[in-house]
């Protein structure tokens, strides 16, 4: 290995390094939007522990926020993708429950890019 | 009808059927995650540009990848694209490289930046047309490095290759004569 060489392999260490932390660095949300329909039902700090119940389009639906972190834990729908999709913890992050039509969105300091709504 | 055949050609001929196998070898690896793969057919690439030209190892590196798409049944599908569109980078950046001072760039240095337009050519291709997404922008960082790893290894290996008194690929025109 020559000098070059060696400059290579640092600058392609560094340029790595820069990617992690350029493109992995997740912000983590503070608040969970909550949608139902085409209107805001709600905003939660995440900081709090609790359970929301929300009326949606079929029935009665569970949100739970805890440790920074905000999911559907009960829904009245037949597929339950929305329960199953688990816990939500960064910034942009979202679940939909399509039947009941009621949507979580986390929030964090900045807004972050979204291609579908911009 | 007769095609008349140089020594070069059975040259590029015979290291493009070694990079071939080489690529056949690594499509039987299974990987991780889709395109993160050792790349070992282009130490052969690599190989020639130092011992030839890039002439021929623009050849060798373009027939690797057409004839091994249509081993693997994968010609013109999404995979030979992004085959061919990282090989196309590549050469390009080692083209440019050649001309960095032999003095202190060796074939590691270029291996190693071959390595990194491979997945550039490939990340572009899937960004804007195959995931036309902004959340391909997280694979980044793990296919750099891939890329830095593998090609610092065949770098590495090209070196070996290059400067050890013994070649192991043997290309002189007496073994063509069967």
């Amino acid at each position: 290995m020559r000098i070059g060489d060696w400059c290579v392999v640092t600058t392609g260490i560094v340029l790595v390094v820069v990617l992690f932390q350029q493109l992995w660095s997740h912000e983590g949300a503070t608040r969970v939007q909550i949608r139902l329909g085409d209107t805001i039902y709600g905003t939660y700090s995440l900081n709090q522990q609790r359970d929301i119940q929300v009326d949606g389009a079929i029935g009665p639906a569970t949100v739970s926020i805890m440790n920074g972190k905000a999911r559907f834990s009960k829904s009245p729908c037949h597929n339950q993708y929305c329960v199953h999709q688990g816990w939500l913890s960064r910034s942009g992050q979202a679940a939909l429950c399509l039947p009941n039509q009621l949507s979580l969105e986390l929030i964090g300091e900045a807004k972050h890019y979204d291609s579908l709504n911009y | 009808m007769f095609i008349q055949t140089s020594i070069e050609d059975h040259r590029i001929a015979k290291l493009a059927a070694l990079a071939i196998a080489l690529h056949m070898l690594e499509a039987v690896i299974p990987s991780p995650l889709p395109g993160v793969k050792p790349g070992i057919a282009n130490i052969v690439t690599l190989y020639v540009l130092y011992k030839y030209d890039f002439a021929s190892a623009a050849w060798v590196s373009i027939l690797r990848v057409f004839a091994s798409s249509l081993l693997l049944g994968q010609f013109l599908s999404p995979t030979f694209i992004l085959s061919l569109a990282g090989a196309l980078l590549s050469l390009g950046v080692l083209w440019l490289g050649m001309h960095l001072p032999k003095k202190h760039f060796g074939p590691v240095s270029l291996s190693i930046l071959a390595a990194f337009a491979h997945i550039a050519g490939q990340l572009m291709i899937v960004r804007l047309w195959l995931i036309p997404h902004a959340s391909v922008a997280y694979l980044v960082p793990i296919f750099a490095m891939a890329a830095l790893f593998f090609g610092l290894i065949n770098g590495i290996i090209a070196h070996k290759l290059l400067y050890n008194e013994t070649s192991i690929i043997d290309t002189s025109p007496r073994s063509q004569q069967h």
